[in-house]
């Protein structure tokens, strides 16, 4: 029996939210605790007698009787989740509410509900990314900290607080009532979204890692429109935009995990399984009134992943989406991606005038892409000496060994 | 062929999922070469931490044993080699090793009667 990918990371999760929910939030250290007791007996009894059957049911049934022990051990010390005070406390009901809280039923929501209870307006939309990572994707801190490209200390700082924010809240976020779950929905989509981003233009050197990040967004994305409540147009859009871009992934990262620009990119590498499934999920989010900034992004990962060469891009479609998306969302990314398009219709040129007039161009400055960007619209123009400045600020600010070498190999251009 | 014992002592657990199931996944693959390789008698099984002691003529019963983590025998396995030196080779590749855990080889008596 071989175990299937990220299987422990994917139970980490699932354990986590259903005991969080028995013990109440304000134990969730004591479910970590649990879950990585399971784990150690878990690879201390499988790697004599093989792995069993089934994997997960093993893993949550020892969870299950750890967490029975851990509740007659502790119900005196401890309070637990205030719902099941009552039936937690007496031995004749002890067992057969542990057993029913950890039945199928019970547990299909818990993912969702700690989903929601991380994306609290109590933090910061990066703790709530870092949360759900460490909580529902079992990242530990030095797994974010290397997917983040941050120090492990400013990490397990960060975590540490959400954390505390989380397990002192009174209880979980409580995903029945419609009213509660549409207020709090766009905070989760747009973590996810982050999450998602931070794969695909994330700063992370390694291919692997930012993929897995992709692959972790479009799991819980799912896992939201699963939900009766949860799978509103919006999220069809989101799940649509995150299969659009992770169908272009293969080609924009080469096979050594060196950035491709989007005119080298090689589209016979585009996932078309992804492709498909990214256009089926966008048509479903064509219902409704609502227009929000992930359709307008669907759309245009839409338009780049069904031209099958670059010179075949819809230009004028991309600028019109952008100006969209410009009204829904500004930001000088946004704009800067916005002024790009305008350069491949109507010339560097147009391009360069359209990167000067961005407002608050302060933080764009700080963004190796948009040194990058301009570089290449000067080469366009035929101004290497100027392309070749553009690209050394770039390689300044280059975040990693991957960015570094495609801006060195773009300056080697410039001659 | 001669039977040996693999003791395996202490090793810490991966701090988190992934690498506990990479652990995993290593133990199972160094299994299944010694095993295509007909040197598994027995993958043998895991031993609780917790046990008793039972001592001397008075048998007095104790809760242990408390060694620490890193000298507690946490299974074994009965392999099969031609001698001591390949029993020890074939330990190297143990993935307890790598999390600074130790094997110990210790050969079966052989009784030649």
């Amino acid at each position: 029996m071989e175990l299937s990918e990220h299987l422990f990371r994917h139970e980490a999760g699932r354990m986590v939210a259903t005991l969080t929910r028995i013990f109440g939030v304000h134990n969730l250290a004591l479910a970590e605790d649990v879950v990585q007791e399971a784990f150690c007996r878990a690879l201390e009894v499988w790697k004599f007698r093989g792995v069993p059957e089934n994997p997960s049911a093993w893993l949550m049934t020892t969870a299950k009787n750890r967490a029975l022990d851990v509740l007659r051990r502790e119900r005196t010390a401890r309070t637990f989740a205030p719902e099941l005070t009552r039936q937690l406390e007496s031995e004749w009901t002890l067992a057969p509410t542990v057993e029913e809280e950890f039945g199928a039923a019970a547990i299909k929501d818990d993912a969702l509900r700690m989903m929601f209870s991380c994306c609290s307006p109590r933090l910061a939309e990066d703790a709530q990314v870092a949360l759900i990572l460490h909580i529902l994707c079992g990242f530990s801190v030095d797994e974010i900290a290397s997917a983040f490209v941050a120090s492990h200390a400013a990490v397990e700082k960060r975590i540490m607080r959400s954390k505390k924010v989380l397990a002192g809240s009174r209880k979980l976020f409580d995903i029945s009532g419609a009213e509660d779950f549409a207020r709090r929905l766009p905070a989760v989509q747009r973590a996810l979204y982050l999450l998602f981003n931070e794969g695909y233009h994330g700063a992370s050197p390694e291919k692997a890692v930012r993929v897995e990040l992709c692959q972790e967004a479009m799991r819980l994305t799912s896992m939201l429109l699963k939900n009766a409540l949860g799978a509103t147009p919006s999220t069809y859009a989101l799940a649509a935009l995150t299969f659009l871009n992770a169908a272009r992934l293969p080609a924009r990262l080469d096979t050594s995990g060196h950035l491709t620009a989007l005119a080298d990119q090689d589209r016979s590498q585009f996932d078309q399984a992804l492709a498909e499934e990214g256009l089926r999920l966008l048509e479903r989010s064509a219902t409704g009134p609502e227009l929000t900034d992930y359709h307008v992004e669907a759309a245009i990962a839409w338009v780049h992943t069904s031209a099958q060469r670059t010179e075949d891009t819809d230009w004028a479609m991309i600028i019109s989406l952008y100006d969209k998306l410009m009204a829904l969302r500004p930001s000088p990314i946004v704009a800067l991606n916005r002024a790009i398009a305008i350069a491949q219709r109507e010339g560097p040129q147009r391009g360069l005038e359209e990167i000067q007039a961005i407002q608050d161009s302060e933080r764009l400055r700080k963004y190796p892409f948009y040194h990058a960007a301009l570089g290449e619209l000067e080469i366009g123009s035929g101004h290497l000496e100027d392309a070749r400045e553009h690209f050394v600020a770039a390689l300044r600010l280059a975040r990693n060994p991957m960015e570094r070498s495609f801006f060195e190999h773009r300056i080697s251009a410039c001659k | 062929m001669n039977e040996f014992v693999f003791l395996y002592r202490g090793g810490q657990a991966g701090r988190s999922p992934e690498q506990a199931q990479q652990m995993m996944q290593k133990w199972m693959a160094w299994f299944k070469e010694l095993a295509e390789n007909g040197h598994v008698k027995d993958r043998g099984q895991p031993l609780e931490r917790a046990g008793k002691l039972v001592n001397g003529k008075r048998k007095t019963v104790t809760d242990g044993p408390f060694a620490e983590a890193k000298d507690l025998v946490g299974g074994y396995t009965l392999i099969l080699a031609k001698d001591l030196d390949e029993a020890a080779e074939l330990s190297k590749g143990c993935p307890i090793l790598e999390v600074d855990g130790q094997v110990e080889v210790r050969p079966v008596m052989k009784l030649n009667m």
